[in-house]
């Protein structure tokens, strides 16, 4: 067993695991932070996703070994106790979710790619950038949208700050 | 139309817990002492066990036990069984091999389950799975239907000899023969309906729970109706008793019917978790749902439609071969007779039809009811013969749908089916005025100026929902009865619980349930709580499948609201001394018509529970629970229309338009129904260019992961263009046909028309791969 | 996934120390090809040394128009790295349609090309360009490197430690996806380069990543999509699957050839 230390939203944990622990197993099982999913075994499906360092990655991909050490969100750190992040109200607002169970990957997928390319996101963009994630639920007519949305509306945001 | 009534644009009230990780699925549950399963499955298509030697496996770390089939029998666990009895055209039942939980002698697919392994993790449960030494004689295997049926293919149960489970007929024979040899025309073709896995993206889970104090178990589990779960794992699987059993599909990450069954697995963790003496939990993993979950379609037919010189059709002759797996699963006999062949008459009359389906076992995974359910199958065989004929008979796709639309209703056909209400011609008027058809011949020209095919196609859809009559299905072989329960729960500070036996695993019935009930109380929809999936609260249902949630379980949740309303109208009377009949319930109030007396609602709700002014003998308490068992099927209907620009030199497929006209009857919430049919219509396009299950010829599944099976994902995907055409359905109180499966249905003959009008090439099978559109474009010309 | 060791090296000296006295273990960088096929139980190394973390691994850096990618610079950074896109913007959109956005954080060029999957983009890019492989012990060049499926020159112990490369004068990359993984079903990458025309092809050869004389010939003389059109594409040698029979690939092979070199310019 290797402890592993991890900053996930914003707090300090540790754990005890096998090295073959994978990082979402760790967080799903360790951390008891259960909306992170597991959807497939072969780093397609995106329900994982969580943010390492500022960026998105498969967590069904990663040991929790190789992560200790890093910065983690996930869905549940992802806006304060309570409230929605804009992407999450985006969703919300323009049914870009039915079963649920691919959507925290998604929003998170969705958080990172407007951190990338907010601003100047497509249609076409955003399906691109989705090239990750499989939702069987929405056809992604309304996860687009949701996606478009926000990325309007924290460029709003955005300028309002400047 | 209130703001959050019937029809309204309301958003999810779910929607928060799923958004910010709080939602709660099997694989989420966590009980003290929990363990771990994991399960030996048969590597071959079909073998004899001769023997299973499980000391080393039980020798192993963290191993509590190793637990094969003969415990299984030994304990009186019953086989699996299918719950629709089917007769084949001699009378004889259909033929079902016994189904054993965990296999006793023979394995007859490739992940056929064999023992399990129950240890503290779920890396050592897998550990000691592959140290489970199993002595296979390897047996012959046939994979697809056809073959199976061949002389001398290899014989997988000895109940069914040649592999035929049933040899099925609907429809007279005599007339259609009689009409195609005196037809103006004949239209001949085959069709082949591709196997596809449901792949909702929760894998299947279930954690068994046994409670030696209380001789009780709890089963959570990913299912679509935990209700028929308990019964069926009581009454034919021995499992316990109902009172002894509880079962809880909590928050379902999708189903598309593949979470209707009874798994091996959910019986094998409760039964496992008494043995064992601990808490079960397996998790399936998506290499074993692909293969173990059931699949859908798989149907290879031949099809001949008779034209007269008017080009009206007057006969439709079809012999079907549907492949239903290893073993018949829970409704496989149903999907391709009375769900496939009664549909057969589209939205077309014709005089005659005549059906005759062959089911056959192969070792393969079972197949049952996948999203549409035999009516994808009867829609995509029907809509490619339309297609086929305008393109024999030199005239429109459009023309030739509207000389034979169906006009007055209610329409009796030759299959079974009477249709209440419709209007076709105004969906398909609706699609081709929103896709622009007139324009096409321009859009192509400039598409060819680039290169590029393009190709235009139609779907005309019909389905029956609202499943079903009880007594109806019960005369067709049903094993259960196919109603829905509810009960309106008001408490005595007037908040209400609508308890159902409906079950949402995607399609917003928190929100659609109290939307009913906001706009009938005029309550503000945050006070109503919808409570679903729980044996233990819910007092009976049938479960969400066949688009029968809101015609058949909102039609329950009016009848008790009915009955609410009723004493909630005579405490008000009788507080307000007015009479019951001048009682209306209007905002959150129950007035006197005409007056300005009235009584706030959560005041009768009080009133009703401290029951110290009621009209005299009146019980105490405002709940009612109701019953509804339908009196007809629904009939949505559509007409769909897909736009596609093909690479000639890659053969891809690009959607550059998809229309969807959908009549559902009216509507509850028209952001959800949206929803359903983009998914609907997601899964439709998979199976069209996508998606296709395929087994080697020893039945190894080659496509066991989405590194093989292309799931739809967001590129290859157009946004869609909806629009509803509205007949009221006529048969329940709240006028709803049912949105659920439309868009599997519609989508896959309009996508395939589309790309045979591109290609210039009509013998196409799905899915349209890249590599098939090029190879049909090489020898197009 | 089988259990291993897992170890993470803060230096190139400490990897190959740590590899070479685990003997069954694995070097381990992005572990976005090696972490999945672990969890299907495919291998099983017994130690797996990260190289995540040697900081000298990882980074771009451009001498006029020499190259230099350290071998745990992941996808992304390849893909985003605005320097290298003046010079050689194929390479960079070769990264970008990598995998997926997410593994495109995790995947490194080292990794990819040690792995040598015969759908990856990489070998491609690297063939293409005539790139220089750089290990712990020695250089090698990209004709020599890849010697088969999953198969590269690289010894017992041996890690890569940087690619290096001449931007070309031309280049492109143009690649079609198998439907369902999106690996390259064929993905050609072609360039002009100092050292001549060249044209590498993935995802399609039964034997891996390979070059096409019959291509460089017909570019060396003009460089044009057009200059394809008359040059056979031998099906004899290509990958047949489900997905793409070997005619159909051959098909491909000839029609990305040509979209590589029209989108070089």
């Amino acid at each position: 067993m290797t402890k592993v230390t991890l900053t996930v939203n914003g707090r300090a944990m540790s754990g005890e695991c096998e090295d073959r622990t994978l990082l979402v197993h760790f967080i799903r099982e360790k951390l008891g932070l259960t909306g992170t999913h597991v959807g497939c075994d072969t780093t397609q499906c995106g329900a994982c996703v969580v943010h390492m360092d500022g960026h998105s990655v498969k967590s069904c991909s990663i040991l929790a070994v190789q992560a200790s050490g890093s910065t983690i969100t996930t869905i549940e750190g992802l806006a304060g106790q309570g409230e929605l992040h804009p992407v999450q109200a985006a969703f919300k607002e323009h049914h870009g979710l039915q079963c649920g169970f691919c959507t925290p990957g998604m929003v998170m997928t969705a958080v990172d790619l407007i951190n990338r390319e907010g601003g100047t996101l497509t249609e076409e963009t955003v399906r691109a950038g989705l090239e990750g994630n499989i939702c069987r639920c929405t056809g992604y007519h309304n996860i687009v949208k949701a996606i478009l949305a926000a990325d309007a509306e924290m460029a709003t945001g955005r300028q309002a700050a400047e | 139309m209130g703001v959050e009534g019937i029809g309204a644009r309301v958003t999810r009230k779910e929607d928060k817990r799923f958004l910010t990780g709080k939602g709660r699925y099997t694989d989420d549950m966590t009980v003290p002492g929990m363990k771990y399963a994991y399960f030996v499955r048969s590597p071959y298509g079909h073998a004899k066990i001769r023997n299973i030697d499980a000391t080393a496996a039980k020798a192993m770390p963290g191993v509590i036990d190793v637990l094969d089939g003969k415990q299984l029998q030994a304990d009186g666990i019953g086989n699996l069984i299918c719950g629709w009895m089917i007769h084949s055209k001699d009378g004889t039942p259909m033929k079902m091999g016994a189904w054993h939980p965990l296999a006793v002698d023979t394995v007859r697919y490739v992940g056929d389950a064999i023992a399990i392994v129950v240890a503290d993790s779920s890396g050592e449960a897998r550990d000691a799975a592959e140290a489970v030494v199993i002595d296979y004689e390897q047996l012959p295997t046939v994979v697809e239907a056809v073959a199976a049926l061949a002389p001398g293919a290899p014989q997988i149960h000895p109940e069914a000899p040649g592999n035929l489970i049933f040899d099925w007929q609907i429809g007279e024979s005599d007339a259609v023969d009689k009409a195609i040899a005196a037809a103006a025309h004949v239209t001949e073709i085959e069709i082949l309906n591709n196997r596809l896995s449901p792949n909702p993206m929760e894998p299947r889970a279930t954690l068994g729970i046994y409670d030696t104090a209380e001789d009780h178990y709890t089963c959570y589990t990913t299912s679509q109706n935990p209700h028929v779960a308990r019964l069926v794992m009581s009454a034919f699987y021995n499992v316990a008793p109902e009172n002894k059993l509880r079962v809880i599909a909590p928050d379902v990450g999708g189903g598309f019917g593949s979470k209707i069954y009874i798994y091996p697995e959910e019986i094998i963790c409760l039964w496992a978790s008494k043995k064992t003496g601990v808490p079960v939990k397996w998790t399936s993993d998506r290499t074993e749902a692909f293969l173990t979950d059931a699949h859908g379609r798989d149907h290879v037919s031949k099809v001949k439609m008779a034209f007269d010189a008017n080009n009206r059709i007057t006969a439709l002759k079809v012999d079907t071969i549907a492949n239903l797996g290893a073993y018949m699963s829970l409704f496989s006999s149903a999907v391709p007779t009375y769900l496939y062949a009664t549909l057969l008459s589209g939205q077309y009359a014709i005089p005659a039809i005549h059906a005759n389906v062959r089911t056959v076992y192969t070792n393969t995974v079972p197949v049952d009811a996948y999203r549409g359910a035999g009516r994808p199958e009867a829609t995509y065989l029907l809509e490619r013969t339309m297609e086929t004929a305008a393109r024999e008979l030199g005239v429109s796709p459009a023309e030739l749908r509207r000389t034979n639309f169906i006009r007055t209703f209610p329409y009796q056909t030759p299959v079974i089916m009477n249709y209440d209400a419709g209007d076709y011609e105004a969906s398909l008027n609706a699609a081709m005025q929103a896709a622009d058809w007139n324009g096409f011949a321009a859009r192509r020209t400039q598409s060819e100026a680039k290169g590029k095919k393009r190709g235009i196609g139609m779907s005309c859809y019909i389905e029956a929902c609202g499943i079903a009559p009880s007594a109806a299905v019960g005369s067709l072989g049903a094993g259960v009865g196919l109603w829905e329960s509810a009960e309106v729960r008001v408490n005595a500070v007037g908040t209400i619980e609508v308890l159902t036996g409906s079950h949402s695993h995607g399609q917003g019935h928190e929100t659609t349930f109290a939307q009913l009930v906001a706009g009938r109380l005029g309550v503000p929809i945050e006070s109503i709580n919808i409570v679903h999936g729980d044996t233990d609260k819910v007092q009976m249902g049938m479960g969400t499948y066949g688009s029968r949630s809101g015609a058949v379980g909102m039609s329950a949740v009016v009848k008790a609201l009915d009955k609410v309303e009723a004493k909630a109208k005579k405490i008000a009377a009788h507080l307000m001394e007015a009479s019951e009949e001048d009682i209306v319930i209007e905002n959150g109030e129950l007035k006197v018509a005409g007056t300005d007396k009235s009584v706030p609602w959560f005041q009768v709700a009080l009133a009703s529970y401290t029951a110290h002014n009621l009209p005299s003998g009146m019980e105490p308490g405002l709940k009612e629970t109701a019953f509804y068992d339908p009196s007809n099927f629904t009939f949505p209907a559509g007409c769909y229309i897909a736009e596609v620009e093909i690479d000639p030199d890659t053969g891809e497929t690009d959607i550059v338009q998809f229309v969807a006209a959908d009549d559902f009857g009216n509507i509850i919430n028209p952001m959800i129904v949206e929803g359903q049919v983009h998914g609907g219509i997601a899964q439709g396009v998979g199976q069209a260019l996508l998606e296709n299950v395929q087994y080697d010829a020893n039945g190894q599944l080659l496509t066991a992961s989405y590194m093989d099976y292309a799931m739809p994902r967001a590129d290859d995907l157009p946004s869609f263009t909806l629009s509803h055409q509205n007949t009221p359905c006529p048969s329940n109180p709240l006028g709803i046909k049912g949105c659920g499966e439309a868009g599997a249905i519609g989508s896959p003959p309009a996508l395939i028309n589309a790309i045979t009008d591109a290609i210039g090439h009509n013998k196409l099978t799905m899915p349209a791969t890249p590599m098939k559109v090029w190879q049909a474009l090489q020898t197009a010309h | 996934m089988y259990a291993t060791s897992y170890h993470r090296a803060s230096s190139v000296e400490d990897a190959v120390r740590l590899k070479s006295a685990n003997e069954e273990g694995k070097y381990l960088s992005g572990g976005m090809t090696l972490i999945s096929t672990m969890k299907q139980r495919l291998a099983a190394p017994s130690d797996l040394i990260d190289l995540r973390h040697i900081p000298t691994l990882r980074g771009i850096s451009i001498d006029g128009r020499k190259v230099t990618i350290g071998a745990a610079t992941p996808h992304a950074d390849v893909a985003a790295s605005r320097e290298l896109a003046a010079i050689c913007p194929a390479i960079c959109k070769l990264a970008g349609h990598i995998g997926d956005p997410h593994v495109r954080h995790m995947g490194t060029i080292g990794g990819s090309i040690a792995n040598n999957d015969p759908a990856a983009d990489y070998p491609a890019g690297l063939l293409g360009l005539g790139a220089t492989i750089v290990t712990d012990r020695r250089s090698l060049s990209a004709d020599d490197f890849f010697t088969g499926l999953f198969e590269t020159a690289l010894e017992e112990g041996e890690m890569v430690t940087s690619v290096t490369f001449e931007a070309p004068e031309k280049a492109g990359y143009a690649k079609f996806n198998n439907p369902a993984s999106r690996f390259a079903m064929t993905g050609v990458f072609a360039a002009k380069t100092a050292g001549g025309i060249r044209v590498a092809v993935t995802g399609a050869g039964a034997s891996g990543v390979f070059r096409h004389p019959g291509f460089e010939q017909a570019l060396a003389s003009n460089w044009s999509a057009d200059a394809l059109s008359n040059v056979a594409v031998d099906a004899s040698n290509l990958m047949a699957d489900m997905h793409a029979n070997a005619e159909y690939r051959a098909n491909l092979v000839k029609v990305m050839a040509k979209r590589a070199v029209a989108s070089a310019g």
